[in-house]
């Protein structure tokens, strides 16, 4: 089975998403050509993660439904019936185009290989799994970030140039606002997440759930309260209306768990609730918790992670 | 300027999830139904907030059958002009996408806004499709939009951070937390929109490309483990020990 996996990159290397969408491709046994666009160092670390080949598009390809076409033509041309892309912020944009010119049955967010001729996904905002089944010979999926893990077969692939009409840029990108200055994983990819709610009582005491963030190497996060009462930035928010994150490892502090933030961090491998309320829900949803203050309880966990070394 | 506002409807988040017919069909009963949260907080008030701005009008588009009704009459409620009701019953979201594809071809409409995705498919995928099948630009997951003259100006989510992008109209836009703020309708609105316009479509088949064989609920969660507030390096020694996540 000849599979096509549209590789995002970041500064020539690909990203831990993109290396996912491969390596789940790989282990179903699938042929796996990465096509990668724009600037790239080596093979960006895609032949480890089980692609035998890399089509490299030089040019950095922005609009994407530029993208698409070339990812289209690429699959036309080494034969793909499996097409993947991680189910990210690019990927989301581009795969949907891609089913469409491919007339390809689509299954986005998949948490599982294909079996008896099925995709596992969550739907219901994790709250049930569907095993859809596509009709189409040509099929196309996005991998769920954190859901598969990258395989490591040392390998490097061979890169050729692939030049395809890739169209006219209809979308510009006219400038970019970071929200990491501190360097941290963004929330959607990170591993490991720090979230804190009401309970931290004020914006200026969230120095302790940084400090925790730190020692851990994990991104902050926080609930809806938090960031429509303007404590913290709306791209912090996880839950129902904000991003939906997937670590292995959530940490909840003073946030209760209403069934509106859960939707959001339900699929996290790992949960630890924080709460002064031993009859707060997240205990419910959660597999450690500790009834206490997080004013007393975070400092007192950031120093047995930095005892850990 | 014309916006088309796609709204789906969506069971209220606090419902009981369950299954009927072997497992093959969505349990409805006793579920509430509500606007999908993400058409309506953030693609329907930003279209509302647009048109107030720079005039036109606010027509939104759903694909569902007679039970999608009660939510079209919210969305009117909030302040839309008019409706349009796709009668069928898809199965997948290119049947969805093709049937918007047309419904928007033939209104000549300058935005396009979708929620970035709905909160009981989580796909994230019919506003690409639309934008593919009409050959248009798409501003997927915008925090922000406005237009200037014939150009749309957003910001969207991105690794790390918010791309400022651009694109000529006609233009589709999936809308994401922060592009605005959710209204409540009003007395007036809700009277207002008994009467609005609602223009039900039967549709052309479209081939399914996928469809869900079989849902299935999650195995049920183990009994949290509580660890005393003066024990923390316990919790670290468990996460490190037995969940191996340090």
């Amino acid at each position: 089975m000849n599979c096509l996996a549209f590789v995002p990159t970041k500064q020539g290397q690909a990203t831990k998403a993109g290396l996912e969408a491969i390596s789940y491709a790989a282990r179903q046994g699938a042929n796996v050509t990465a096509l990668v666009t724009g600037p790239l160092t080596g093979d960006g670390g895609t032949g480890s993660a089980g692609a035998s080949k890399v089509l490299h598009v030089a040019e950095h390809l922005q609009d994407e439904g530029q993208i698409a076409r070339v990812v289209a033509a690429a699959a036309a041309s080494t034969g793909a019936v499996l097409v993947v892309a991680p189910h990210d912020h690019v990927g989301r944009a581009v795969a949907p185009r891609v089913a469409v010119r491919l007339k390809a049955g689509m299954v986005p967010g998949v948490t599982g290989p294909a079996e008896g001729g099925t995709f596992r996904r969550n739907v219901f905002s994790g709250k049930a799994m569907a095993h859809v089944q596509v009709h189409t010979e040509v099929q196309v999926v996005t991998t769920t970030p954190n859901a598969f893990g990258v395989d490591a077969h040392g390998e490097a692939a061979a890169v050729e140039t692939f030049v395809a009409d890739a169209g006219p840029a209809r979308l510009k990108l006219t400038g970019f606002e970071s929200s990491s200055e501190d360097g941290s994983v963004p929330l959607p990819e990170a591993v490991r997440v720090v979230s804190a709610g009401r309970g931290l009582k004020g914006p200026e005491h969230w120095g302790i759930v940084e400090d925790l963030a730190k020692a851990l190497g994990a991104t902050t996060a926080c609930s809806r309260p938090v960031s429509d009462m303007g404590w913290r930035p709306h791209h912090e928010h996880v839950g129902q209306t904000g991003i939906t994150i997937r670590p292995d490892l959530y940490i909840a502090a003073g946030i209760s768990g209403a069934i509106q933030h859960l939707a959001g961090v339900n699929q996290s491998k790992v949960i630890v609730a924080i709460n002064t309320d031993p009859e707060a829900p997240f205990f419910k949803a959660a597999d450690y918790g500790i009834v206490g203050d997080a004013f007393e309880v975070l400092p007192k966990l950031t120093a047995a992670v930095q005892n850990l070394g | 300027m014309k916006f088309l506002v796609c709204i789906s409807k969506a069971p209220d988040t606090t419902s009981r999830i369950a299954f009927s017919e072997g497992n093959t069909q969505f349990d409805v009963q006793g579920v509430q139904f509500i606007v999908n949260p993400y058409d309506e907080w953030y693609a329907l008030v930003r279209a509302l907030e647009l048109k107030e701005q720079l005039g036109g009008s606010v027509t939104t588009v759903t694909v569902g059958e007679a039970d999608c009704d009660p939510v079209i009459r919210k969305a009117l409620a909030i302040g839309a002009d008019d409706a349009i009701r796709v009668d069928a019953n898809p199965t997948d979201a290119l049947q969805v996408a093709t049937w918007i594809a047309a419904q928007a071809k033939s209104g000549g409409y300058d935005v396009i806004l979708c929620g970035k995705e709905t909160i009981d498919h989580n796909g994230s995928v019919v506003g690409a499709m639309v934008a593919e099948l009409l050959d248009l630009p798409f501003i997927s997951l915008a925090t922000s939009l406005d237009v200037e003259g014939q150009t749309a100006k957003a910001r969207r989510e991105a690794s790390g951070g918010l791309e400022v992008v651009e694109a000529a109209l006609p233009v589709v836009v999936s809308a994401a937390k922060g592009m605005a703020e959710q209204r409540i309708p009003n007395m007036r609105g809700i009277m207002a929109a008994r009467t609005k316009p609602l223009q039900v479509i039967t549709p052309e088949s479209v081939a399914q490309g996928s469809a869900v064989a079989q849902f299935e609920l999650p195995p049920a969660k183990g009994a949290c483990k509580m660890i005393s507030a003066d024990q923390p390096e316990e919790l670290v020694r468990l996460l490190r020990e037995e969940a191996k996540v340090l």
